[in-house]
């Protein structure tokens, strides 16, 4: 196995042992890069010198024993995290040039806790997209298919996870942009609770839904990374201050007497068949170790991408009135396409006489959203349903349908609404194209979502 | 006399002011909010620059003062509120929205009364956070400064209950003096700590309905600037309305120089903010328990203690309003008061001391008033006697008396001397100048 295929796991084990350096480490998945790319595009900026100092520093702590979570791991970052002296572009013309003055809560916590930060991965601009063609870097392409679209919006993270260039990276997911990809790439990703980490120096999206989160290879990895990154940030007063678990706890208790609900609104028309099998496979092997498998309803499902493409916009529209063309260098006509569409959306939706119809109903339609899964959750312990209702698309197939685009997202927006965490785990490939599933929890759920998703990840070659 | 009709006109002027609190840190960061005077731009962090990915953690002592400036101005605290984004373009804004609040106030409904009586009720008293400054050098360029971005704002908006300027600068003098009093601002005119933007029109005295118009006055830095722009605005209104034209709907600006008001912007009403709730703050639950410890936190305020003094002190209101323009002052003449009382000395003798001498309210020492008071002291004469005696002064000196009549304030002097020499002790002059004025009237 080479170095830069390695988990967090065992690459922590491998840096300690001293089997291999952290500078190794880096130099191989900067090899990876080199070698990859050039075609995949899933880097913007490839941090090599700050990170070989990091590297090297983390060599230098190993040596002293110590005991870091992500000492000397190569990770990196969607270029939507601020980050102190190097250029951070939300993957948009607007800010090509900006370079921050500080870093984000979450990437000084990396920091603190030994990652090196090998680079600032490519997604859809502003994080407006689920394909990762909306950026004005390049599209990044799918690994197992450069002809397909890796999911988006965190594209590159996804990406650059899958392909080996990192040993894990970090997204965003306001509806379903951790998740989507993920699912697109064969690799993990968690959409944490709302709140449970911290916005602060992220590019916001939409604020009431942007969750910020991660992409590992293994279910274990998400939740060690979860360890660095939850809690508390006195700078975003929306971070409670509820306890954080160790998510490693619970990893193996495996799933015997757990509760797993199947919403049938996720499995009706519009759901590739194939997908729904291999998710049907799924639940059954959930059920044979002794989940009880519970089928549920939320019934408000149907009206959330259309709630979603009210508060979501409405939101975007505010948060990007800043970039106006006094600051940061570059003019408004440098916006894209998309993230002019959504401006004009959500500066019409917030207008005063239509606020009430548009704004306000969205609100009250997410509460009932909300509201489905307080039931739903009074049942069951999780909630099972696939990620994407199709499989990855050719690149350019949808560009010209963006509705068709948003559709995409139609199993993954509830959650943001709702404020609650999902973990999408991988299911294996259908024609050579990877596909996944999300296991939904209440609030502050995460350590159970490891659990679930560990058991799925352990045996499922096995099991399907 | 066919055909004369008499048109009168009455004013409606509402008040938008805006108070600058005086917390340490700013209204959603922890940078100073002390920016008078400091160096451009010293007084930023991200999230008053409003930088990619900062965001609001608000200010709770802001939010408290506050609290306390609505129930201070008798209003209703409601007990759920929220913060909501004003959305619009302007360079000194620097994320394209303020942070205000829109349909749910901290508080509202309350009222003030003025000196006749009035009631001027209180719509609404809201936080939001201050812009930065811009400073025009020349035609092509302009510079701005974030120091002030974020500084912790209250809006308090008023009904259009005034109906003279008097009115208005009695309030204004109200509401600067009360804040001043909570601690939480030094409302300042001048330093932009208290700003306010009055909106002006007229109606038909008989009329029940607001006028269909209305004209915001900007650029108002003192209580004169205010008087005098309501005055003429009141004016320029009346001339237009008397010659059958509606004043336009507009914002004028105060232009000193010219002492006058001028057209700044027109259709006010085709602003949309697009308000909605500010999704980075959770919103603000205040129990009845809360609400209860915040007005008892509340100082005396001037009018009760006005009235108190008014009682407690024998003092007529004009001591008792002079006695109580700074806290600091009335809080030393109650010190000295006390004292005084253990040596004879009324409360009186110790207002006029105070107010004739102009005492410096902060750095005074009340054991050296009260001997300064003894040393001055003067002696009692019996009104019997004291008459006697102005009766006779009067009666010598006619040509004085004539003089005093046709305006010379000299000649009231030379009589106020020569009823103390007949009466031979050392009197009150003041005493003895009312007396005089009062007889030869």
């Amino acid at each position: 196995m080479k170095l830069n295929e390695l988990s967090i796991k065992q690459a922590v084990e491998g840096l300690k042992s001293k089997k291999f350096s952290s500078v190794d480490l880096l130099k191989a998945c900067l090899g990876q890069i080199k070698a990859k790319d050039k075609s995949l595009n899933a880097f913007i900026t490839v941090t090599e010198k700050e990170a070989l100092g990091q590297a090297k520093r983390s060599d230098n702590l190993i040596s002293q024993k110590a005991d870091l979570p992500l000492l000397g791991i190569p990770i990196s970052l969607k270029d939507l995290y601020l980050t102190k002296g190097i250029k951070t572009t939300a993957a948009s013309n607007v800010l090509k040039d900006y370079i921050p003055q500080y870093d984000a809560t979450v990437v000084s916590k990396l920091k603190n806790a030994g990652a090196v930060l090998i680079g600032k991965v490519n997604c859809d601009a502003w994080a407006h997209g689920s394909s990762g063609e909306n950026s004005d870097f390049g599209p990044t392409k799918n690994p197992w298919n450069e002809e397909y679209v890796p999911g988006g919006s965190s594209s590159g993270s996804a990406v650059s996870v899958a392909a080996n260039m990192c040993i894990a990276a970090t997204g965003t997911d306001t509806g379903g942009s951790i998740r989507h990809p993920a699912s697109f790439c064969n690799v993990v990703g968690l959409k944490p609770t709302y709140g449970r980490v911290s916005r602060y120096g992220i590019v916001a999206m939409a604020s009431s839904l942007d969750s910020i989160g991660h992409f590992t290879k293994t279910v274990e990895d998400s939740a060690i990374f979860l360890n660095v990154t939850a809690g508390k940030d006195q700078m975003d007063s929306t971070t409670p201050d509820t306890k954080v678990d160790n998510y490693l706890e619970d990893l193996n208790r495996g799933v015997k007497d757990l509760r797993i609900g199947i919403p049938k609104e996720y499995f009706m028309e519009g759901l590739d068949p194939r997908i729904k099998e291999r998710i049907e496979k799924a639940i059954k092997l959930y059920e044979k170790n002794g989940a009880k498998i519970v089928d549920i309803s939320l019934p408000h499902s149907k009206y959330a991408i259309a709630c979603y493409y009210i508060i979501q916009p409405s939101e975007v529209s505010s948060n990007l009135a800043r970039y106006d063309g006094i600051r940061y260098g570059n003019t408004r006509p440098h916006f894209g396409d998309e993230a002019k569409r959504r401006i004009m959306l959500g500066t019409f939706t917030l207008s005063a006489g239509y606020y009430d119809a548009y704004y306000k109903k969205a609100m009250k339609v997410r509460t009932l959203i909300m509201q489905d899964f307080d039931k739903a959750f009074a049942k069951v312990d999780v909630i099972l349903t696939p990620v994407s209702p199709t499989l990855p698309w050719k690149i350019e197939e949808k560009v010209n349908d963006p509705l068709g685009m948003y559709l995409s997202d139609i199993f993954t927006v509830t959650a943001n609404l709702a404020g609650i965490p999902g973990l999408a785990i991988p299911a294996g490939f259908i024609n050579g194209l990877p596909i996944g599933f999300q296991i939904l929890g209440p609030r502050f759920s995460e350590k159970t979502l490891f659990r679930v998703g560990n058991f799925f990840e352990r045996n499922y070659k096995s099991g399907l | 006399m066919k055909g004369i009709i008499r048109v009168d006109y009455k004013p409606v002027i509402g008040l938008e002011a805006h108070i600058e609190l005086k917390t340490k840190s700013k209204m959603f960061c922890n940078c100073s909010a002390d920016y008078f005077g400091k160096a451009p731009n010293s007084h930023t962090c991200p999230v008053c620059l409003g930088l990619p990915g900062a965001l609001p953690v608000s200010n709770q002592k802001a939010i408290e003062w506050c609290l306390m400036i609505g129930l201070a101005l008798n209003c209703k605290v409601r007990n759920f509120s929220k913060f909501d984004r004003k959305n619009y373009f302007y360079p000194d804004l620097p994320k394209g929205y303020q942070i205000s609040q829109y349909d749910i106030p901290f508080s509202e409904a309350g009222e003030i009364k003025l000196k006749n009586n009035k009631t001027i009720r209180i719509t609404r008293v809201h936080m939001e956070e201050d812009t930065g400054k811009l400073l025009h050098l020349n035609e092509d360029s302009t510079l701005i400064d974030f120091n002030r971005s974020g500084v912790p704002l209250v809006e308090i908006v008023t009904e259009p209950d005034f109906e003279s300027s008097e009115d208005v600068n009695e309030f204004l003098k109200k509401l600067q003096l009360m804040v001043r009093y909570l601690g939480v601002s030094n409302a300042d005119m001048e330093k932009g700590e208290m700003r306010l933007e009055p909106n002006i029109s007229l109606k038909f005295s008989t009329s029940n309905q607001l006028p269909s118009y209305k004209v915001e006055i900007k650029n108002i830095n003192s209580f004169r600037f205010a008087e005098k722009a309501i005055n003429y605005e009141l004016k320029r209104q009346a001339e237009l309305l008397k010659s059958g034209e509606t004043p336009a709907q507009e914002t004028r600006g105060w232009d000193e120089k010219k002492q006058k008001t001028v057209s700044q912007r027109q259709k006010e009403e085709a602003h949309d903010y697009r308000y909605f709730p500010e999704p980075d703050i959770p919103p603000f639950t205040f129990d009845e328990k809360y609400i209860r410890e915040l007005s008892a936190q509340i100082p005396e305020l001037p009018d009760a203690k006005i009235q108190r003094f008014q009682k407690q002190y024998s003092l007529p209101y004009y001591d008792a309003e002079i006695l109580t323009r700074e806290k600091e002052l009335a809080n030393s003449y109650e010190e000295v008061a006390k004292i005084g009382n253990t040596k004879g000395i009324n409360p009186k003798q110790i207002a006029n001391y105070i107010i004739n001498k102009k005492v410096d309210p902060i750095n005074f020492e009340p054991a050296k008033i009260i001997d300064e008071i003894l040393k001055g002291k003067t002696e009692e004469i019996n009104e019997s006697e004291l008459d006697n005696i102005l009766d006779k002064v009067i009666m010598d000196n006619t040509k004085a008396v004539e003089d005093f009549k046709a305006g010379k304030e000299q000649a009231l002097m030379f009589l106020i001397g020569q009823v103390i020499k007949m009466a031979g002790r050392k009197l009150d002059s003041n005493l003895i100048r009312e007396e005089i004025k009062e007889k030869i009237k």
